[in-house]
Order: structure tokens, then sequence, then C-alpha cells
């Protein structure tokens, strides 16, 4: 077994998972060091919008009875985990981000939050993320965003930016997230930690509140790829609940990050995301990690995917076209905010849905509810909707064309590391652009993976490098991941976070 | 594609609006209607600029050679996928009523749903 560092928080998710099960550490003890470690330092972060400490605590207890009742447990029964507020969770609020949801309870767990239940992580509590997921720094939650523990005047990424700076301020070992077009990746590269999206319907979308159905895929986020494969495992899997669940085990994710090896390993480097736009300190560590893949053994050689440039383009017409239907759902009638219109007596049904989307919703989500009605509009179907949808078979047209050349693709994660909060607030477009390299993933359905390559010279942030494979094939992302992890590691001379800078314990819990 | 004069649904945009390029403050306000949302003025004022420059970014989709291409709606090529049909159990009234804004009888209280006259 590894050493633990006095700080349990400290920890990777692997090595709290050795220790729990050699009986060296309780889940109580791990799951009260994380508490004491959210009290210490998210009014300072503000990660998360709702701590379960009773909750964490109980679940905690239970796992170290059942544990000392010798019962058998999985990998990762008693680590504490941080849920994304997208998932539903029984007894516990899920508002997405959004006022329209303030003071939910949902009813029932999303799967997802079943299975970490069935093997017993604790939750912690509910991160912050972008309203209904929209955006790319958390600066669209209707809480207040969340801050990078890098610089909390900068942005932890988004939607996710809640899983994100939970892990980069060891808040939690773990967290889940969700990635609709890049809302796990990006907030993964700007805080140094890991982040898959696995394959369209590798993880059940079922009791996750939908931003774009045919986009939306759940996935686990840690700080080492080994700590974020455990999780996939525990994630992943078929469920009768979700239609477009993938009926097939989950693949060997856990076994592909432990071998951790791109000997003879066919990777290219899609030559459509790099180049223009591209901040020199993010290109400079992709360089960097390509030639290690080269050293450690891979083959390297640049790919080209035409149809790249069009992929934003199209998916800022698919999503808000899914995001309108999906949130036509917000109605208030049967969950969730309720306004009456100001000035009428006796109301209508559809003036109380108005006046409730005008006061539940914020500007980003009223945006794209109104661009998604434009473009499925009569008339105008066909040239944005319907071109996106070709745009969407020419971009997967690309990936396949790729994948007989090459195992696995890879491209900077983000254009740039973490910007100032604010500074892309009043301009959309520019927002939008983040996702420029992790969108195509999204379209074509195949699984891609941030971590993290190092920090800029410009100004001292994190970098990630994106590695995407063929649908199905995720454990291919692990392999590579952990390869060059290692490598990096080694050339660091420790993991990337013990470089971030220390958060003042002194700070009191936020609202 | 559909020309501008093949609109006829009573939800598509006024006619007018097919050949313009970009959306009116009317035009704004219509699709916010359709979307259910009442926005302010301010609001308004804000969206049309906001939109126009989005929807000419996106536009770009109409420049790619998509001749002859299918449209791809899902990543994954599914038909028909269908769960067993056996009975289990669901959630009580009294669970799915707890988030409602109102309710009465163990039913869902809404606004009145007819116009008046």
């Amino acid at each position: 077994m590894t050493d633990l560092p006095t700080d349990l928080t400290r920890a990777t998710a692997a090595d709290l998972a050795g220790a729990l099960a050699s009986g060296a550490i309780s889940s109580v003890e791990v799951t009260q060091a994380h508490l004491d470690r959210i009290a210490a330092v998210d009014g300072q972060v503000h990660s998360y919008l709702h701590v379960d400490e009773a909750g964490a605590l109980a679940q905690a207890r239970s796992i170290d009875d059942r544990r000392r009742a010798g019962e058998t447990l999985g990998a990762l029964a008693g680590v504490p985990i941080a849920v994304k507020d997208v998932m539903t969770t029984k007894g516990l609020p899920t508002t997405c981000g959004s006022k329209i949801l303030e003071g939910w309870i949902p009813p029932y767990d999303a799967t997802v939050v079943s299975k970490l239940r069935e093997a017993g992580l604790p939750i912690l509590g509910k991160t912050n993320m972008d309203e209904f997921a929209m955006g790319s720094s958390t600066e669209h939650s209707a809480y207040g965003p969340s801050h990078n523990p890098w610089d909390l005047d900068r942005i932890p990424g988004g939607s996710g930016g809640g899983s994100s700076s939970v892990l980069a301020s060891f808040q939690a070992p773990l967290a889940t997230g969700t990635d609709t077009g890049g809302s796990i990746r990006q907030p993964a590269a700007v805080t140094a930690t890991v982040g898959t999206k696995p394959t369209y319907g590798g993880v059940s979308r079922y009791g996750l509140v939908a931003l774009a159905s045919s986009l939306d895929q759940a996935g686990p986020c840690g700080r080492t790829v080994l700590d974020t494969a455990l999780l996939h495992a525990v994630m992943g899997g078929h469920d009768p609940m979700d239609s477009t669940s993938i009926d097939a085990p989950v693949p060997p994710v856990v076994e592909a990050a432990r071998a951790a090896s791109v000997k003879g390993m066919r990777v290219g480097v899609v030559k459509e995301l790099g180049g223009e736009g591209y901040q020199p300190g993010v290109r400079a560590r992709f360089d960097e990690s390509v030639a290690l893949l080269e050293e450690l053994g891979a083959e390297v050689v640049e790919v080209s995917c035409p149809n790249f440039e069009y992929a934003l383009a199209a998916y800022y017409l698919i999503l808000p076209s899914e995001a309108s239907s999906n949130l036509a759902k917000f109605d208030a009638m049967r969950y969730g905010m309720r306004v009456l219109p100001e000035g009428i007596d006796a109301p209508s049904a559809e003036q109380v849905m108005a006046a409730t989307r005008d006061a539940g919703f914020g500007p980003e989500v009223k945006r794209r509810i109104i661009l998604g009605t434009y473009a499925l509009s009569s008339g105008y179907y066909d040239a944005y909707y319907g071109s996106a949808q070709k745009v969407r078979a020419l971009i997967a047209q690309d990936f396949d064309n790729a994948y007989a050349q090459v195992d696995v693709l890879v491209s900077p994660t983000a254009p740039t590391t973490a910007f100032k909060l604010g500074d892309k607030l009043e301009d959309p477009m520019a927002m939008y652009l983040n996702d420029i390299a992790t969108i195509p993933a999204n379209l074509a359905g195949v699984p891609g993976m941030s971590i993290p390559s190092g920090l800029a010279d410009e100004d001292g942030l994190p970098a990630g490098i994106q590695i995407l494979a063929p649908a199905t094939k995720d454990e291919r992302l692990y392999s590579v991941g952990a390869a060059l992890e290692a490598a990096l590691v080694d050339r660091w001379g420790g993991p990337i976070l013990d470089r971030a800078p220390v958060l003042g314990a002194a700070a009191a819990k936020g609202a | 594609m559909h020309g501008p004069d093949a609109w006829s649904g009573p939800e598509g945009l006024p006619h007018r609006l097919a050949r313009m390029s970009s959306l009116s403050r009317d035009d704004v306000a219509h699709l916010a209607g359709l979307a259910r949302i009442e926005l302010s003025d301010a609001e308004l004022d804000r969206m049309v600029g906001e939109l126009g420059v989005i929807l000419e970014s996106v536009a770009k989709v109409q420049q790619a050679p998509t001749d002859g291409v299918a449209p791809m709606s899902h990543p994954m090529p599914l038909t028909n996928v269908t769960r067993p049909d056996v009975v289990r159990p669901s959630l009580g009234a009294g669970a799915v009523l707890a988030g409602a804004p109102e309710s009465e009888q163990q039913r869902f209280s809404v606004p009145r749903i007819l116009d008046e006259d």
C-alpha cells in the first residue's frame, strides 16, 4: 500500500480506496476530512451549491459498518464524491444552476447517482455549473460563479466548473460531470485536472436534466487518470431506462490506465485544432506532450479533419434547437418556480408560463432557447438546422477517415488558459470559442479526455491536452492518458497541482 | 430548401422575414412569444444585437460542402429501442406532487387554460 499523506484530502482516490480496503483508515475519517476542507476553503472557491454533511457522514458510517461486517465492497467504496447539480439526487436539492429549479428536491435518483450509492461513495454535495450547462465559465450560474483555485479571479471552466474547482482545491477526490460540447474537458484543462467524456451512450442519461439529448454525455472527473478510470467503471454501463444507452460492458478503462502504454500506437495530431487563436503557451505544452508520446513509443502523424472548421457553427444550431425543445418542460405547472405576471387579473396558464420563464431563466438560456426556436422555424429549418445536421455527418466522416489512419487523435483541449471572470461574459461568441476543440467529439459521439499538459509560460496557468478515440474504444484514452501523465509527472517532479497556490484556511464558508 | 414563399404554417415567422438576413426587434419578440418567454423591452433590445452576431456566425454551416450528404440527427444508429413490458414500482402521488407549485386533491393545480371570451 502507498503511504497516505497526513492530509487525507491530498491523497488520490486509488490510494484512499486501498487504505479503506486494508482498514488503515475509515470512510468517516476521509469524509470528515473533506467536509472540513470544504468549510475552510469553499467560501473562496464557491464550488458547491449544496453540502450534505449529515448525508455524507451517514453513508460513510454505513460503508464502514458493512466493511467491518466482512462484506465485499466495490473498489471505490467509502471514497467521497461531489456530484454535478445537473444530476437528480433523491432528497437533495437539484437546481442545474437555475433559479427556475431553486429549492426543487427530486423524488428520484439519476442512474449515475444510484450507481454511486450502490458502489458506496458518500455524496459530499452538489457542484456549481452554468445554468442548464450552458456556458464555459460557471458565470451563467444563477448562484454566482465558481473560482479557479489557480487564480481566484479567473474562471474554472464550464459548465462543470464546480466539479473542476472541487478537485483542484482538494474539496473532493472525485466528481461527476456532463459534457455536451466540452463541459467536462475544458474545465479539466483550465484547472490541471482530468476529465473524460465517454462514448455517447456509455453512461446513462436517465435523471440528468437534459440540455441537448443527442450530444449530452455524463462522465468522470478526477485528479489522476487512474482515479478517473475507476470512477468511469462505476458510472458506466447499460441502463434500460435510457434508450440510447450502449448495451455492452464498460470498456476496460481501469486495466488500460494501469497498463499505461502507448508503445506501437498511432497518434494523429489534428491539423485543424491548434493553429491560429491558440495561446503560445498552450501550444508549447501540447507540442512537448506530443514529443513525449513519441519518446514513449507512439508513432505520431498529422491528420486532417477539414470539416472541423464548421463544427462550432453546426453545434450552435443543433444545441439551441434541442435545448429549446428540452427546456419546454419548465412550464410552471408541475415542478419548479411559478411566477404570476404583474398587472393581470386571473392570468392564463400561458401568461404564467411566460412570466415564469422570464423570471426563472438567465440571459444565456433565453438566448439559446430563442435561437433554437428560430433555427427550427418553418422556412428556416433547412437553411439552419438541416444544414447543421449535414455538417454533423461530415464531421463524423472526418473522424472515420482519421481513425482509418490512427488509433487516437490529440489536440490542445482549449485554445487558452483560464481567462478572468467577467472578460467574456458580454460577448457570447467569444465565450463559445472556448469549446472549439472539444465540440467535434460531441457531434460525432466519440470519446474524449483532457489531462494536464503543464503550465503556460506567459501566465503560469494550466493547459490541457485532449485525447480522442473511436466510439466505444474509451480504453485507448486511458492508455495514452496514463502513459503521458506518468512521463509528465516524472518531468515535473510531482503532481502538477502541488504547484497551485495554497488557499487561505481562515476563510469562512460562503453562502 | 423551402423558398421564402413556401411558408404557410401558423407557427412560422411572418412571411416577409424569409428574405431578411438578420432579425428585427419584432422578430425576436415574436420568437420569444413562441418560446413562451415574456421579455422586457431592455432584454429585447439587447437580444436583437446578440442574436444578430450569433446568427451571422452560425450561418457558416451553409458554406460547408454538404451537397448529397445525408443529415445526421444522432450519433448512434438506433431504432425502436424498447424495455420489457413489465410492471415496476413508480412514484406515489405524494412524491410527484411534492415539487408542484400548487396542488389540490392529489392533482396539479394550474391557472385557467382557456381565454374568457
